[in-house]
């Protein structure tokens, strides 16, 4: 791709909508090979992004979600012992003596269980997704980082497996910890916030068509507004999608306030906010903005 | 093309002037972005610097800010880079918490300490707030020893273990070298972690003659890797990067040079829901044992102070009030601040001496009640 307006496009194609910032950081990631570090809070669209990237490359996307404890054995490659086993016993039932070259069957590439990051190394071309970095230990960024610095892996059995071309490579983080500057500083670094009305208009309008204008229009502007009452959890641009999606579900063309505060509960999900949100004056919102 | 590279060079040494840490790997992958971006136009420059220069949101706002001021009007940098970093309070923290009026007439040079067993002793239960000069060194070098875990949780690893469920893995490899001869079964149990620790600091006015004496408290207990720290004042300041400096006094530089408001009010409530909006609820309060640090003077709305911290027990693990003020003959928690949070807190102890840090070290680890 040639240039920031291209990526656009094609990721609009897709159904992902991006601004100037979120296209010129796609292109870089595209361009200088560096890994794309996606913060924001959630339902702006990090994840999502990633599979938007897939299909616009045409590239099947491999997601590792990170979780606390993993490790190598999780996220890298494992060896499948159960069938080495198999084939251990079934060598020693046909009589094999050479013990050698059993040994060097044994740790065969096929016996080798590809996990994510090395399944991402050996297809060509992908997206590779790491979601939630921040759920992992410190232990696994170290070992992150130099599998994104290099694109290689060693396995010592097997030698030195390295992609020709490097998977493009999106990590994604809530901030429920602080990520290491070393690995901060690999990637290209995209603070997410919320969209404007105008774009939220399009991405709903884009992700549920079968959804009236009005609905739509009168929906983005609620949650705008809902964004603005500091609320425990500001709903993402998910939340937007579902409620909109629940009002299509009950039949509706339009929302009334009555209709909203029966539906808050698929936009506010605490108690606290839900409250607040019952106390706001719906109508006039949508007097002012729906109208 | 060269000019403009000096240009772009200027801009990453203003960032760097302004604290945002632009190091040479990350100019030089701008520089490179810029080049992919071709001779664009203002925007491209833009973005290409918040993409590589930043890495954190706190920079993005410095960020925006100096380049306003190298780029601002003009459409492409060709005049000299001024940098103007913001203005900011900065003050010696070694210094900081020593000085005030709490020191007496007898600020004179301290006699030497001839035997140190026995006066770290009595320097274990004095008020930190009313020590001289020789003794708080004393007490520095005795904060720096502390230690601070936090109580143990069971977690998502597992390691070998006589007992436990049997681990197929270990244990088919075990069989994989005696040559699929059943061998014996091998198990493994879930590890056993520390809780992560949060410690909010009080660094207003009020908490001025302890601040000192607090922050190295963190700085010791930092040394473990899941301790996060926080300054509160009249803002909110992150400071558990500063705290990584080995050297305590190299560290309370960089956190002086960090927090922008020592000795101002203390808004309680609002700074803990700030803490709680951007870290807290995200994570970094959920499960973890959360310190706070404060004598409990509010200038805000106490009722706001009282929901934050029925907010942060319903997050947090434990949530420990250590209160200097607390041990001061005749103390009852009638500061409206404290009153407010003293329902949402598990632990309510003192932390006006070696001593009381102790404890409140042990109430940490989970040992003894308070």
């Amino acid at each position: 791709m040639d240039g920031p307006e291209q990526v656009r496009a094609r990721l609009e194609d897709t159904g992902y909508l991006v601004d100037d910032g979120l296209a010129i950081a796609c292109f870089l990631a595209l361009r200088l090979g560096r890994p794309l570090f996606c913060e924001g809070d959630a339902g702006v669209g990090k994840t999502a992004l990633a599979s938007a990237l897939a299909e616009a490359l045409d590239a099947p996307l491999i997601r590792l979600q990170c979780h606390e404890g993993i490790d190598a054995s999780q996220a890298l490659y494992d060896w499948d012992f159960p069938r080495q086993l198999l084939r251990l016993r079934a060598a020693e039932a046909v009589g094999v003596t050479d013990a050698d070259r059993l040994e060097g069957e044994l740790y065969d590439r096929r016996f080798l269980l590809a996990r994510p990051l090395l399944r991402a190394l050996e297809t060509q071309p992908s997206v590779l997704l790491i979601d939630e970095i921040d759920r992992a230990d410190d232990e696994f960024e170290a070992f992150l980082l130099e599998l994104l610095s290099e694109f290689s892996v060693t396995i010592p059995e097997l030698g030195t497996l390295r992609a020709e071309t490097p998977p493009v490579v999106v990590l994604t983080s809530n901030r429920t910890r602080e990520v290491h500057d070393a690995l901060k500083r690999r990637c290209l670094y995209h603070w997410f916030d919320h969209p404007g009305f105008a774009r939220e208009l399009a991405i709903v309008r884009r992700r549920l068509p079968g959804v009236s204008a009005r609905l739509a229009e009168q929906v983005t502007a609620l949650v705008q507004e809902l964004r603005g009452h500091d609320l425990l959890k500001p709903p993402g641009v998910a939340e937007t999608i579902d409620w909109a999606e629940a009002l299509d579900a009950l039949g509706a063309d339009e929302v009334d306030a009555e209709l909203a505060t029966a539906t808050l509960g698929s936009v506010l999900k605490y108690r606290e906010d839900a409250q607040r949100g019952r106390e706001l004056d719906f109508a006039a919102v949508l007097a002012v903005r729906g109208a | 093309m060269l000019a403009a590279d000096a240009a772009l060079l200027g801009f990453a040494r203003a960032l760097r002037a302004a604290g945002v840490d632009a190091s040479a790997e990350r100019v030089h992958a701008f520089l490179n972005a810029v080049d992919a971006l071709g001779p664009g136009m203002r925007t491209d420059v833009y973005w290409a610097g918040r993409l590589t220069l930043c890495g954190d949101r706190d920079d993005l706002e410095r960020y925006e800010r100096v380049f306003a001021a190298c780029f601002g009007g003009a459409r492409r940098a060709r005049r000299a880079v001024t940098a103007t970093p913001a203005p900011r309070l900065r003050l010696v923290a070694p210094e900081a918490g020593t000085g005030g009026r709490s020191e007496g007439p007898d600020d004179a040079p301290a006699p030497p300490v001839a035997a140190f067993a026995s006066s770290a002793e009595v320097l274990r239960h004095r008020d930190v707030s009313d020590l001289r000069p020789a003794e708080r060194e004393q007490v520095r070098r005795l904060l720096a020893a502390f230690a601070l875990r936090g109580e143990t949780r069971r977690s998502a690893r597992r390691r070998p273990d006589r007992h436990g469920a049997v681990d197929p893995h270990r244990t088919v490899r075990e069989l994989l070298r005696h040559g699929g001869e059943p061998a014996l079964l091998r198990r493994h149990a879930r590890t056993e972690r520390p809780r992560r620790v949060v410690m909010l600091i009080d660094v207003s006015g009020s908490m001025a003659p302890y601040a000192d004496a607090l922050l190295r408290f963190a700085h010791a207990a930092a040394r473990g890797s899941r301790t996060e720290v926080f300054t509160i004042g009249t803002r909110l300041t992150r400071v558990t990067r500063e705290m990584a400096h080995r050297d305590p006094d190299l560290a309370m530089t960089a956190v002086a040079a960090a927090v922008p408001d020592w000795r101002g009010g203390t808004r309680l409530g609002e700074l803990l829901r700030a803490f709680l909006d951007r870290w807290g609820q995200r994570g970094m309060a959920r499960g973890a044992i959360v310190v706070v640090l404060s004598d409990g003077w509010e200038r805000g709305d106490p009722e706001l102070l009282g929901t934050q911290m029925r907010r942060l027990h319903r997050l947090a693990h434990r949530v420990i009030w250590a209160n200097p003020r607390k041990a001061r003959p005749g103390y009852a928690p009638l500061a409206a601040g404290m009153a407010a949070a003293l329902p949402s807190v598990d632990a309510f102890v003192e932390g006006h001496s070696l001593a009381a840090l102790e404890r409140l070290a042990a109430v940490v680890r989970g040992a003894g009640d308070a």
